[in-house]
């Protein structure tokens, strides 16, 4: 066995790990418009959405795989007038259940009917702590509306999940977000940064925040967590374009996260879709132990005997697996290559450029919507790096 | 230092979280909102018999002849610091 690469030999020796975690995104349907939206640019492409039974089948074949965490994700889930269906089977198979939602569409009513149905938690997303940010970056007068569904969800004893997205235009009011969530008695508090995949990469020049806002960010953070501790769960995620080292992504490559797309495509992370030349399998044409198990796209990234150099022959290599897969490819131009936020990487310049001199404004900020999905499809049909 | 409870207080699985047992994973595994902790065997041995009637000393007890030794400072050590990690709560005197 000598002649034979280690690397090769672990990566065909280990079954993969099953998917704990799956991702049912039901739909791109969404009355918002948020600039930081991690769909994928080109949604309005994809819209042909999978039908209750074939979502009962995902649920039944990932639980027997042994799934146990599921979000219903979008999108806005509420749009899916089957929603208490799905929420109601994946109750009986055992998942512990989560609805990300916008808020918009959950009626008193509904939230009833979801609790009768079974449904464990509730992540609820704020834009900002103010109406006029939280309106003007979602395009829509939502914020009153949150508070409101807020308190029916706490009202219905739903555990709650305040999530907010953070970026150069509501990081400086982490504070109030913060008492904000106090006030509406969340539980946990995501502060997770826009990731910059899909519209938030399109608006990537307004988003990213300087080192300074996200210091002083992590500091009201530790604050908060000293006077709150139990009570409130605070969870700080930081750009990674910030370090030196990539993270693993997703825990890695088809380790654990399962994400099925609205049209049925089975995707290891939600904006892998971007990825060039792997063509992701879809649950309308087989099984989700087929494509977890066998399909090539699953295979393609597991493990680390797919790297080439700095990776291949990193002494770090385990530990972040080399990154992510479509940060590579978004920014370095090759999906194989190492996530250019490692310094490792030739590439890694273009990451501390953009944190350096996040740009001029030189675009409008573009809100996501269909028109605008199809207006950008038409201006490129590889990603914008401008 | 941690805090210990009273071996006549009751613990329970707390508000908003559930164990259960997970085939795939051959391990009782604790969930919650997003997460999951996947238990070791002597966890699980605990955590399941935080049933919210048991006592701290009566599941001492029981474990203490199911193992045939005495696991009574490893049962509290661990239900402190599952306390803290906030997967159980007390009802009665803490
Ligand atoms: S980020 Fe905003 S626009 Fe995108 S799915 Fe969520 S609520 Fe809708
Ligand atoms: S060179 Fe590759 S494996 Fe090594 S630390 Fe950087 S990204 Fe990770």
């Amino acid at each position: 066995m000598t002649d034979v690469p280690s690397t090769l030999v672990q990566t065909q020796a280990q079954t993969p790990t099953p998917p704990l975690w799956l991702l049912a995104e039901l739909t791109y349907t969404c009355p918002l418009h948020c600039v930081f939206c991690s769909n994928p640019v080109d949604f309005a492409q994809h819209d042909r959405e999978l039908a209750t039974d074939e979502w009962l089948r995902v649920l039944r074949e990932a639980r027997a795989l042994g799934a146990v965490q599921l979000g219903f994700s979008g999108g806005e889930p509420l749009t899916r007038a089957d929603l208490e269906v799905l929420v109601a089977e994946a109750h009986r198979l055992g998942y512990y259940s989560n609805l990300i939602t916008s808020g918009v569409g959950l009626t008193a009513e509904r939230i009833d009917r979801l609790k009768g149905a079974g449904l464990d938690h509730i992540q609820l997303s704020f834009q900002d702590s103010t109406r006029e940010l939280n309106d003007f970056l979602s395009h829509t007068r939502t914020f009153d509306l949150k508070r409101r569904t807020a308190d029916l969800i706490r009202a219905a004893g739903f555990p709650m999940v305040l999530n907010c997205v953070i970026h150069r235009l509501n990081i400086d009011h982490v504070e109030r977000i913060i008492e904000l969530a106090v006030e509406i008695g969340a539980e946990y508090l995501e502060l997770a940064n826009a990731q910059y995949y899909g519209w938030a990469l399109t608006n990537r020049d307004h988003l990213i925040p300087t080192r300074d806002q996200v210091r002083r960010a992590e500091a009201v953070v530790a604050q908060a967590r000293q006077r709150f501790g139990e009570r409130l769960r605070i969870l700080l995620v930081v750009p990674d374009y910030f370090e030196t080292r990539p993270k693993r992504c997703m825990n890695g490559w088809g380790s654990v996260f399962l994400t099925i797309a609205p049209d049925g495509t089975a995707l290891p992370c939600q904006s892998a879709r971007v990825l060039p030349g792997l063509d992701f399998p879809n649950v309308r044409e087989t099984t989700v132990a087929d494509i977890w198990y066998r399909s090539t796209a699953f295979n393609r990234y597991r493990g680390t005997a797919w790297m080439k150099e700095p990776c291949a022959s990193c002494p770090e290599k385990q530990q972040d697996l080399g990154g992510c897969r479509c940060q590579a490819y978004l920014l370095a131009g090759d999906p194989d290559a190492a996530d250019p936020v490692c310094d490792k990487s030739p590439d890694h310049g273009l990451v501390t450029a953009a944190v350096n001199a996040p740009g001029p404004d030189v675009r409008p900020l573009v809100f996501r919507s269909p028109a605008e999905s199809r207006r950008l499809r038409a201006e490129s049909a590889g990603p914008d790096l401008t | 230092m941690r805090e210990l409870h009273d071996d006549s207080a009751v613990p329970a699985i707390a508000a908003h979280y559930r164990l259960q047992f997970e085939p795939a994973q051959n391990a009782h595994v604790l969930l919650f909102p997003e997460g999951m902790i996947k238990l070791n065997g002597s966890g699980a041995e605990i955590l399941t018999r935080c049933d919210g009637r048991a006592t701290q000393g009566e599941i001492i007890e029981t474990l203490r002849q199911r193992f045939a030794a005495d696991v009574g400072a490893d049962v509290r050590a661990f239900l402190g610091m599952a306390t803290e990690k906030g997967w159980v709560r007390w009802l009665g005197p803490p």
